[in-house]
């Protein structure tokens, strides 16, 4: 097992053992934790984490090998996931190959045998932060450099794909599914319900959408902050008064900055499977499997057409909104789960119903 | 929705004494839910008849009745106190099962009395066997297909239908008689044939087979509101087929991919929202390690063993939620505990892994079948935390107390690989050791799995256990590799032994290696959020959490796991320890393992230390902590054991010391002691060897009272007659004990009674003599003892005070104190001193209303007991007449003899108070479950020997209304006095004979004193088992039968015809 060094914005350096991906030169990511228990291969899988490296909290990772059916997307794209301990002998019925080889097919770095707790602490009391990875020491200098080079923004760009697909379903309602980087589970959610459902680049023009004459549109989770895309607002603003709308994660701060509220970054995000999210209206509490960074800010909502509809118990930041007038709603935590609770995959049941309303008829 | 303002006084129901498969998480689940209650201005009224415990405190509650758990009791405490509602679910089955019976009576309803947290249909719907599986198949779970059967022919067609393997359950036997799993044709209709014949109404269950399976648990919360939560999922490493109170378990899950999870989450929330139950809930479900088939096992609609479990695992008190719950609230309106800056309404994630392994008694019956199944066998358990599984799972073993510090057979016992192989097919306490030195043989993790179905996944662990065992070498006592073992959980016992040193000498190598154990908190989140409660466990990694405020420091060690000799009684003297501490402006810090407890609940100290009460981990706390002294004296045997090495290793003891044990302790030392203060003691000595043995024995005399040193709970006590008994005993606890000497001492037949005091040093407070209803040669904790004493004179009160003063002063005692004496023909001797605190300490403070643990600590800290109020002599006498009654778990426990006898075999006590003596053993008898009858027959089998003394009994019996049967010998005695006795036949003499009329259940109490010994063979153990598996009361002493006598007396026509 060779060596690696994790280097933190703060002056910290943890030293672990690789199981993974070694990469050539020191590399740089965002570090946040998940405090999800299970479902590392969907974390793993996830677009959302572009370009970050994953602490997991829970110790023991690999325990159920990787399977054929569990990734959230074809390629992983994140930079490193990092644990207590990795497990090399997999159990699991549908397990197909163990952690490493995953990780080293894709590229990512596995850095385990941390103290993941420590590591954990240090970003909650400081705030989501830079890392260095390396299978080197580094000097001053070097450090300095990395961590100074600011941030590249486009994760969207990178993961988005880049062409049109369509998902048939024969006599299902169409559905546009705008792709910041979605999960493969929101797609199979539409198609478990019969729709018809074509993914687009996220920075497809309105006209474009138009053309498929969908019933309704999804806004999907994706990586980053949602300004770096402002360019699409304009567009989702002509989507919202066209169709019924359904935006998750990234996709709700989209629609939040659409409607002319603001986001800001929060200081360690949500990432975890156990987040307790009310609903104002039922007087309920779902438990949510969450993946954000940014949130949209409370007291910028005022002056728009959107309402709260959910909140976080905890932190009580926005977690759901809708629209005053349209049949648009949106939610940041995942309804389609995986990984993580089903509580709110009724979701995808509402928004079908807002469908078949056939809201715009008259427009 | 907030608190339902219109209860204002409830009343909470115990789960009563302690038997397998409901112990002490029910103390901490009712001691949770009267605090929560309290918290809320509402007034708590508790019903319970467990003396031993901390939620029969005074304090504990508004009004504590500590009454037998029977419907006419709780009924008569209804209608005193007009409680608004009930709150029945923190009481296990027991209290369920008496809410259940009062609210289908209708008698709640009448006295417009609310159930709280449950309804009568849900129970019905979650506890009748057939009512469940049409809920389920409503719901669309998955249940294990079933079909009741009568005939063969029947059972031939679903075994077509289903295919084998197949299990088959004849109803109403007890224990299963009959039954079996079936995997050929050829098995299946033999089960099915025996099954029928031995059922009394020829039915059999005939039932799918998923042995082998995956078994999970789901410990779920849900409010009014329909809120519902996921506390902690368990994964058991003993697939289907080991009842989960036998199982090791694990969590969070291990081997489950988030789909396998989620699947079986939205099964169990979906079943407790059909249930509507209001509050904590239990689901247990089988998962086919092949496939996404799943089957539900069974729910429990209530708190229970699992969801204390899941409390100390995760952190959060389901006990205290679910309370609030049942009281209105809803999971969004209460705060975590915990972190006290989030919500309750959450899923905890863990970011440890938690292994918990049953105790099991079967270090004290020998005789027993150590093979589990469906029917729980453990009395307690211990639970490790650790970074991983290795080490939780480690610490487990070092903290069960079953002189193993390692994942080793039993010492000096070998076995080939062969046995091994075979042994481990068949489940039992021993098979993880078993595996383990499977491995350690070379045998592949594969072959194991085949054998036992444990998940690979838990055996590659065991494997790296043993695999890193084998690189130990002493060239390779580098920082590194030790830190490497360490945080695999090996302990330094173990290491101390590998590298040929004292665990002292190795501990301090490896300090100066750097090796050093860290804390982190138990904290709900995964340090997602700030917690503010001090809940640790050790590693071996970098960082240290633990925030140690300046303020002087106290460590109080608990006792571990509960077992028979050592039970809830001391965790009650530990948590009263802790709180006198805190009291005197100190910080009370504890070290426990057991997660049932008080003790290990994080409101209870202020620092919690969930470790196994070693030495090595008490001084890893110790190094940290720096307390001022570290108290001993209310942990049992287990801490008392651990007095010596600490002395050694400079720890300062408060309280009783190492010299002071060792005296008591020590045989030589402790004759010495008494002879020197003109004490008489039955006279004996120590033997080292078999012929010494015969020597000695032929001076004293038979009978002989043997024992071997050190041992708690009369462990191997055994009273002998004749040297072919004595020979047999030496050379077994030879065996067992090698170079521990065997104390002999003649057996003197007097009146047992038994004194706690306290002392300072300067003064010694007695708080009372306890006077034991059955005359010496059976142990103390299965006695019945009386306070104040009934039978005994002034002079000799005013001796027992005297020689308990002069020992407490002489052995240097600074705490509690306690004396075991016989008194023979008006003199005292004294038996056996325990320099600690004992099992009668809660009984005695609840009669007295002494609170002896907090005066004792207080004393142990500089308090003097003439400033505390309790100066030198015995405290007067109350007016009341309490009893404590022994409680046993004989239907749980196959093959084991239910005489009684030196060693003690009880698992708990209730108690009964009354103004008279024939009403408090009333009481006493109710309330210990023994449901006597008031006419029927009885069969008597007596010895020789005690026939004189049975005649006069079985007049009075006769008196109250009963008949009798009884063997030749006995029925001739009858006869000639003119008692009309029907003659039955000795077992095996006829056709029909004794055991025939117990089990067709024409003999209500059986008065058996014949066969001494431990002979499974012999007739009066098979007639004593009998009246277990039959539930008639059995007497196997003739003081307890007085006793009974007058109980029954009482309940007689207490009148004659003019």
């Amino acid at each position: 097992m060779s060596k690696l060094y994790l280097y933190l914005e703060n002056g910290e350096i943890f030293k672990g053992e690789s199981f993974g991906h070694i990469p050539k030169s020191p590399k740089v990511s965002e570090l946040v934790f998940n405090t999800s228990m299970y479902g590392y291969q969907e974390i793993i899988s996830d677009p959302s984490y572009c370009d970050q490296a994953i602490v997991m909290t829970y110790p023991l990772i690999g325990n159920y090998g990787v399977n054929q059916d569990d990734s959230e997307s074809i390629t992983p794209h994140l930079n490193a996931f990092i644990m207590r301990e990795y497990c090399d002998h997999p159990s699991n019925f549908r397990s197909r190959q163990n952690l490493s080889q995953y990780l080293k097919t894709h590229k990512v770095i596995g850095l385990h045998q941390i103290d993941t707790r420590k590591l954990t602490k240090i970003i909650r009391t400081e705030g989501t932060l830079k890392c260095i990875i390396t299978d080197r020491e580094l000097d001053t200098n070097e450090k300095k450099e990395l961590f100074t080079t600011p941030y590249v923004t486009n994760q969207i760009e990178k993961v988005s794909i880049k062409s049109i697909s369509h998902f048939p379903s024969l006599g299902g309602k169409r559905v546009v599914l705008v792709d910041f980087g979605y999960k493969k589970n929101i797609l199979e959610s539409l198609l478990k319900r019969g729709c018809d459902v074509i993914v687009v680049p996220y920075n497809t023009s309105f006209e474009k959408v138009q053309e498929f004459n969908p019933r309704g549109v999804v806004l999907s989770n994706g990586p980053g902050d949602p300004k770096s895309i402002s360019e699409v607002l304009p567009t989702i603003r002509k989507i919202q008064e066209a169709y019924p709308m359904l935006s998750i994660c990234m996709g709700h701060q989209i629609f939040a900055l659409a409607n002319g509220a603001d986001t800001e970054k929060m200081k360690f995000g949500h990432r975890g499977g156990n987040h307790p999210v009310i609903d104002l209206e039922a007087d309920k509490v779902f438990i949510t499997a969450q993946n954000h960074g940014y949130c949209v800010k409370k007291e910028t909502l005022s002056s728009t057409d959107l309402e709260v509809t959910q909140l976080n118990l905890n932190d009580k930041t926005v977690e759901g909104l809708k629209h005053k007038s349209l049949p648009c709603f949106s939610v940041q935590y995942h309804p389609e789960a995986s990984p993580g609770p089903n509580d709110t995959k009724f979701l995808f049941d509402q928004f079908i119903a807002n469908l078949s309303e056939d809201n715009y008829a008259q427009r | 929705m907030p608190k339902d303002n219109s209860l204002k006084k409830i009343l909470v129901i115990g789960s009563g004494p302690i038997i397998i498969g409901q112990a002490a998480e029910f103390d901490y689940s009712g001691s949770q839910a009267l605090r929560s209650l309290r918290e809320e201005g509402i007034e708590t009224i508790l019903i319970n008849s467990n003396p031993a415990t901390i939620m029969t405190d005074k304090e504990m509650a508004d009004k504590v009745y500590l009454e037998p758990l029977t419907i006419e009791f709780v009924k008569k405490i209804i209608v005193k106190e007009r409680p608004d509602a009930i709150l029945p679910t923190l009481g296990g089955q027991t209290g369920l099962n008496l809410a259940l019976q009062i609210e289908r009576e209708g008698f709640l309803t009448r006295e417009g009395v609310k159930l709280l947290g449950v309804n009568l249909n849900t129970i019905e719907k979650a506890e009748d066997r057939q009512m469940f599986k049409e809920l389920m198949l409503e719901l669309g779970e998955p249940v294990p297909e079933s079909k009741t059967v009568n005939a063969i022919d029947q059972a031939r067609e679903f075994k077509n239908q289903i295919g084998l393997p197949l299990i088959i359950r004849p109803a109403f036997t007890l224990g299963g008689t009959g039954g079996g799993i079936a995997y050929t044709d050829e098995e299946f209709d033999r089960i099915v044939k025996s099954g029928l014949d031995n059922s009394p109404i020829t039915q059999c269950l005939i039932e799918k087979s998923i042995a082998g399976f995956k078994e999970v648990e789901y410990e779920i919360i849900r409010d009014k509101k329909d809120n519902c939560i996921v506390v902690c999922n368990m994964e058991n490493i003993d697939p289907v087929g080991v009842h989960t109170g036998d199982s090791i378990v694990v969590a969070p899950f291990q081997t489950l991919s988030d789909k396998d999870h989620q699947m079986l989450r939205d099964a169990s929330l979906k079943i407790i929202r059909a249930l509507k139950i209001e509050g904590g809930c239990n689901v247990q479900l089988a998962l086919d390690p092949y496939s996404f088939q799943y089957y539900v096992i069974e729910v429990n609609p209530r708190v229970s063993r699992s969801s204390a479990l899941a409390s100390k695992a995760t952190g959060y008190p389901i006990a205290q939620i679910a309370t609030k719950i049942a009281i209105g609230y809803s999971m969004d309106e209460i705060m975590n505990p915990i972190t006290k800056n989030t919500y309750a309404c959450f899923e905890p994630t863990l970011d440890y892994v938690v292994t918990k392994i049953p105790r099991w008694p079967f270090d004290k019956f020998h005789s027993a079948d150590r093979t589990l199944g469906t029917q729980m066998k453990a009395t307690g358990e211990v639970m490790g935390i650790g970074r991983t599984f290795e080490d939780s799972l480690l610490k487990c073993v070092r903290g069960l107390e079953i002189k193993r510090c390692h994942l080793e057979l039993e010492p000096n016992k070998s076995f080939t690989t062969e046995d091994l192989l075979t042994k481990i097919q068949i489940p039992s306490d021993e098979r993880i050791f078993e595996v383990a030195e499977l491995i350690r043989r070379d045998i592949t993790i594969h072959e194991i799995y085949d054998r036992t179905k444990i998940d690979l996944w838990f055996l590659q662990k065991i494997e790296n256990i043993i695999k890193l065992e084998k690189e130990i070498t002493p060239e390779k006592i580098e920082p590194k590799f030790i830190q490497k073992l360490k945080i695999n959980g090996f302990s330094d016992e173990y290491l101390a032994k590998k590298f040929n040193l004292t665990e002292i000498e190795w501990r301090e190598k490896r300090i100066e290696l750097g090796v050093t154990a860290k804390y982190k908190m138990v904290d709900t989140c995964a340090a997602e959020f700030e917690s503010h409660t001090p809940y640790y466990y050790s590693t071996f990694e970098d960082e240290n959490e633990l925030e140690k405020p300046e303020q002087e420091t106290v460590l109080v060690l608990g006792s571990g796991p509960i077992r028979i000799g050592q039970g809830v009684e001391f965790d009650y003297a530990t948590v009263h320890a802790i709180k006198a501490i805190r009291e005197s402006g100190k910080r009370a810090i504890v070290i426990n393992n057991n997660p049932e407890t008080v003790s290990t609940d994080f409101n209870t100290s202020d620092a919690l230390y969930f470790e196994a009460v070693t030495f090595e981990d008490v001084m890893n706390i110790v190094n940290y902590e720096k307390p001022t002294g570290v108290i001993c004296q209310f942990g049992g045997q287990t801490a008392i054991n651990l007095i010596d090495n600490l002395d050694k290793a400079g720890v300062n003891i408060l309280g009783t010391g190492y010299e002071s044990t060792d005296k008591a302790e020590n045989r030589d030392l402790f004759e010495k002691a008494l002879k020197d203060l003109d004490i008489a003691q039955p006279i004996g000595t120590t033997v080292s060897s078999l012929d010494e043995a015969i020597k000695v024995a032929q001076d004293l005399d038979y009978p002989l009272m043997l024992r071997p040193s050190y041992v708690i709970g009369g462990q191997a006590m055994q009273i002998v007659y004749e040297q072919s008994e004595l020979t047999e005993y030496i050379n077994f606890a030879m065996e067992v004990w090698p170079g521990q000497p065997v104390l002999m001492d003649r057996y003197m037949i007097g009146l047992e009674v038994e004194v706690d005091a306290i002392c300072d040093g300067e003064d010694v407070f007695i708080p009372g003599i306890m006077e034991h209803i059955e005359r010496s040669g059976i142990h103390s904790g299965d006695s019945f003892a009386v306070y104040p004493p009934q039978t005994i004179s002034e002079k000799i009160k005013d001796d027992l005070v005297k020689t308990t003063v002069k020992i407490a002063k002489d052995f240097k005692v600074k705490g509690l104190i306690n004396i075991q004496f016989i008194i023979k023909k008006e003199k005292v001797y004294v038996l056996e001193v325990n320099p600690r605190s004992s099992r009668t300490v809660p009984f005695l403070s609840k009669v007295t209303d002494i609170p002896m643990a907090k005066i004792a600590t207080k004393a142990i800290l500089g308090e003097s007991l003439k400033s505390q109020g309790y100066p030198t002599g015995i405290h007067p006498e109350g007016k009341l007449i309490s009893i404590k009654a022994p409680v046993f778990s004989f239907s749980k426990l196959r093959n084991v003899d239910s005489a009684l006898g030196p060693e003690m075999k009880s698992t708990g006590e209730a108690m009964g108070r009354d103004t008279s003596m024939q009403k408090a053993l009333n009481k006493a008898f109710k309330a210990a479950g023994i449901n006597f009858p008031h006419y029927g027959t009885i069969l008597a089998t007596i010895a020789d020997k005690h026939k004189d003394e049975t005649l006069e009994m079985i007049k009075r019996f006769h008196d109250c209304g009963f008949n009798f049967m009884a063997t030749k010998g006995t029925a001739k005695l009858l006869e000639l006095h003119n008692i009309p006795v029907t003659e039955v036949e000795k077992i095996g003499r006829s056709d029909r004979d004794l055991l025939d009329e117990i089990k067709d259940g024409n003999v209500q109490i059986i008065i058996n004193t014949i066969s001494k010994g431990k002979n499974v063979e012999s007739d009066g153990f098979k007639i004593r088992r009998a009246a277990v598996e039959n539930g008639v009361v059995c007497m196997t002493s003739l003081d307890t039968t007085w006793a009974l006598l007058r109980a029954i007396e009482i309940n007689s026509l207490g009148t004659i015809a003019l």
